[in-house]
């Protein structure tokens, strides 16, 4: 399975590569504990904060239907900015990984 | 070889479609079957006019686990999506919606938010570093024989739960809609879908998922097109309909009982968009929606699906569409089970089939002119079939990932170590798959009429618990290694069937014998109550474990009228044919009155089947008490439930992952060290990924 002619430890130390991963970490930590935490709220809120869930905002429709449709919301907002940010950036930072690897210096 | 298979096709499908002979009844009338049975034949020749195709173009290991690498991101989405929405929760979160409201919807929110589990953490990784199957992804840096072994019976164990409950609720399913006998619809499932597997292996699964997931949304768009536009498209004046509907009233009034009496029919309608009605439990929810987010990401079925396409990047294109597809089906529920309720009627869906399954095929056949036109009937066939589909196609995908982990990890990993012929290995492909598929039908056949609603928890339960803390930690931590992946693998899986059986998701028979006297006895009167103050509960643990002592929070209850007696069948039943009898004694008298005699009519009618449904219920009943008789406790030796959640996630979860990580902790792996370098450059860069074959 492991190919002995890439030097993996090599690219890992790589600043470009250490770039990538700190980046990608953050960005997918954070996304992920806010999104985790947003789900959440809809069964404490209507368990725990029934009044507010039932308090009409618009016409007969209350404040607990709009935010169960904002959870469908926020978790496509979250599939386009993941897409937007890997798309633009981190798959760009893999190809000059990769780029810089073809070319024989993974320092 | 060719013809001889579509000899063979062709009389499975015959066979099928002469059973509608031995139909019954169902939710389709008689004289309306021939169009249900001609909308499923379409379907079943198309599905093997592209098995055809795809088998012509199967022949190596990755053509027949992975359709040669070579599934479009878009393809891939729309072939997760008809992998996901399985009847559960195509006829089920409308049926929740038509009868609970707003608990249903809040239901579905759940599976939707699990992709985002799938697509930030597991997706593009498992498509960088995996072959095709859980077990490849867990060897790479670990011991291969050992978590092969282990990682090849979790997904066996995930898939064969899972495929019982599709099994067993297609099958009853198809006998509500159409009337098929139960051990004939399984049989009918399972040939069809090991013709996919066994001669198109995943390029067939995956067309047959994608053909089944554009006929779902497309039927579903159009009912909610239907039901939506005579209000302008308005949200308020849409669900201002629904509220002031006298049948939606009626329901909730019947759920809150007694505490409907002081509540204004507004009140009533406003209360089914309001939470509570069916989810009682915050902490089941959220053990719940723990078991959702993480064991999404961890089903077998759903992680193969990330080794059919070219690259990373289409792996995340293909979570993206799926996200969009399955996020605006749930939405279009949320229309569908309301839409039903107002239109339908909560009673008549519930009278059809108790859990609410039949909302989306009734709503069907009412927008399309009602019982007796012939659009209303067309479109109730067409959802009918596209159930169908439904079940065939999710029953696939769940078949051929146990098949791989039985041939690809067992046989040609661990069994052969990794020596096995490229023919060999397609060879074991398909005898895993026929030998899985066998086990399914038989399994099917032989749950008929078992409780299986514990198998889809279970299903998550054991995918969060065991698979997805190994994948996730062997993928990110780098102290992670082989005992660390088996210790947690095993406590993860034993602990979420341990606690299920002991929940109350089991079918405990002093409950049931108590429920069945109390439809054939009656209830005796109660006398009126006193108001009684809030109770606290005595600790956390109470909340999860039946424990000595335990005292559990109530809230503060308002004083209470007297109860009447409620009467048992025998006597319910004497009364309707009592009222029966004088009904049909008045028509000769209204003989000269059209109006009056149709209102007999109607009446008589009306009586007649609320007769049939007494006695129903008192055949169950009875049923019930015999199958009971003599018996106290579960399977496991309970009188009552000792587990109080329905989910195990809160606990197995976060167990799961301990065990993981102390198992890592506690010993040493130069292997797991010593691959952390290449595993954690390849899963981020794509490196020496499998290569799709060129075509």
């Amino acid at each position: 399975m492991s190919n002995p002619n890439i030097n993996w430890a090599a690219i890992d130390t790589n600043p470009k590569f250490q770039a990538l991963h700190r980046k990608k970490t953050f960005f997918l930590w954070g996304l992920m504990v806010f999104s985790t935490i947003y789900y959440f709220l809809l069964p404490i809120g209507a368990a725990y904060y029934q009044d507010l869930f039932k308090t009409k905002v618009w016409g007969v429709v209350n404040f607990g239907i709009l935010f169960a449709l904002s959870e469908f919301v926020v978790a496509w907002a979250i599939a386009f900015v993941y897409s937007k940010k890997a798309n633009a950036e981190f798959d760009a930072m893999a190809q000059e990984i990769i780029n810089d690897l073809n070319k024989g210096s993974t320092r | 070889m060719n013809s001889t298979l579509i000899k063979w096709l062709l009389s499975a499908a015959m066979l099928y479609g002469s059973s509608a002979a031995f139909a019954g009844n169902g939710a389709v009338a008689d004289e309306f079957k021939w169009m249900t049975f001609t909308v499923f034949g379409v379907i079943i020749a198309v599905t093997m006019a592209i098995t055809y195709w795809a088998a012509r173009t199967t022949h190596t290991t990755s053509e027949f686990y992975a359709a040669g690498r070579s599934v479009s991101g878009i393809q891939n989405g729309w072939a997760i999506a008809g992998d996901y929405l399985s009847a559960a929760s195509f006829l089920g979160i409308a049926g929740l919606i038509s009868l609970y409201g707003y608990d249903g919807f809040m239901y579905s929110v759940g599976w939707l938010v699990a992709y985002i589990t799938v697509l930030l953490v597991i997706a593009e990784p498992c498509r960088n570093i995996g072959k095709y199957t859980m077990g490849d992804i867990l060897a790479f840096r670990n011991d291969p024989k050992k978590t092969k072994t282990v990682a090849a019976l979790s997904t066996i164990t995930v898939s064969t739960f899972y495929l019982t409950a599709q099994m067993v609720g297609g099958g009853v399913l198809i006998k509500t809609l159409i009337g098929i006998d139960y051990e004939i619809s399984i049989i009918g499932v399972g040939i069809l879908m090991l013709a996919y597997v066994v001669f198109g292996g995943m390029k067939a699964t995956t067309w047959v998922q994608i053909t089944k997931a554009v006929l779902l949304v497309t039927a579903s768009i159009i009912l909610v097109l239907m039901v939506w536009a005579p209000y302008g498209f308005s949200l308020p004046g849409y669900l201002g309909s629904v509220v002031a509907d006298p049948d939606v009233q009626k329901q909730v009034a019947k759920l809150l009982g007694d505490k409907a009496a002081i509540m204004t029919p507004e009140e009533l309608g406003q209360r089914f968009l309001e939470p509570g009605l069916f989810l009682k439990n915050p902490i089941d929810q959220i053990s719940l929606g723990l078991a959702l987010v993480f064991g999404t990401a961890g089903m077998p079925h759903i992680l193969m699906r990330f080794f059919t396409v070219p690259t990373a990047q289409a792996a995340r294109t293909s979570v993206i569409w799926a996200m969009a597809i399955i996020g605006g089906f749930y939405v279009l529920t949320l229309f569908l089970g309301t839409g039903a309720a107002m239109l339908v009627g909560s009673e008549k869906i519930a009278s059809v089939d108790a859990g609410g399954n039949m909302a989306g095929p009734l709503l069907a056949q009412f927008l399309g002119g009602g019982e007796n036109s012939m659009l209303g009937n067309f479109m109730l066939a067409f959802v009918a079939a596209v159930a169908f589909a439904t079940i065939v196609a999710v029953v696939a995908g769940l078949v051929l990932a146990a098949a791989s982990a039985m041939a690809h990890d067992i046989y040609v990993g661990v069994i052969r170590g990794d020596k096995a012929t490229p023919k060999e290995q397609v060879a074991a492909a398909r005898v895993a798959s026929g030998i899985v598929g066998v086990i399914a039908i038989t399994v099917g056949i032989m749950a008929k009429g078992q409780n299986v609603a514990h198998l889809v928890a279970l299903a998550f339960a054991v995918a969060a618990s065991s698979n997805l803390p190994a994948v996730f930690l062997t993928l990110y931590w780098k102290k992670c290694n082989t005992t660390g992946i088996i210790l947690g693998m095993i406590v993860g899986t034993v602990t979420a069937i341990g606690l299920v059986m002991i929940s109350p998701n089991m079918t405990y028979p002093k409950a049931v014998i108590a429920g069945a006297n109390k439809v054939l006895n009656g209830e005796p009167a109660l006398p009126a109550k006193e108001a009684q103050p809030a109770v606290e509960r005595s600790s956390f643990m109470c909340e999860l474990f039946a424990l000595d002592g335990c005292v559990l929070a109530k809230p503060a209850q308002p004083a209470s009228a007297e109860k009447l007696a409620k009467p048992g069948a025998a006597e319910k039943l004497a009364g309707m044919n009592a009222k029966l009898s004088t009904l049909e004694a008045m028509l000769a008298a209204l003989a000269a009155d059209p109006g009056m005699l149709q209102k007999a009519q109607d009446d008589i009618a009306k009586v007649k089947k609320d007769i049939a449904a007494v006695e129903k219920a008192k055949a169950k009943a009875e049923d019930d008490l015999k199958k009971f008789e003599g018996q106290t406790s579960s399977m496991m030796g309970l009188e009552k439930p000792f587990f109080l959640l329905k989910n195990p996630g809160l606990i197995s979860i976060p167990l799961g992952f301990l065990m993981v990580i102390l198992g890592s902790l506690f010993t040493r792996d130069k292997r797991a060290e010593d691959m952390w370098d290449e595993l954690y450059v390849r899963q981020n860069t794509g490196i020496n990924a499998e290569a799709a074959t060129a075509h």
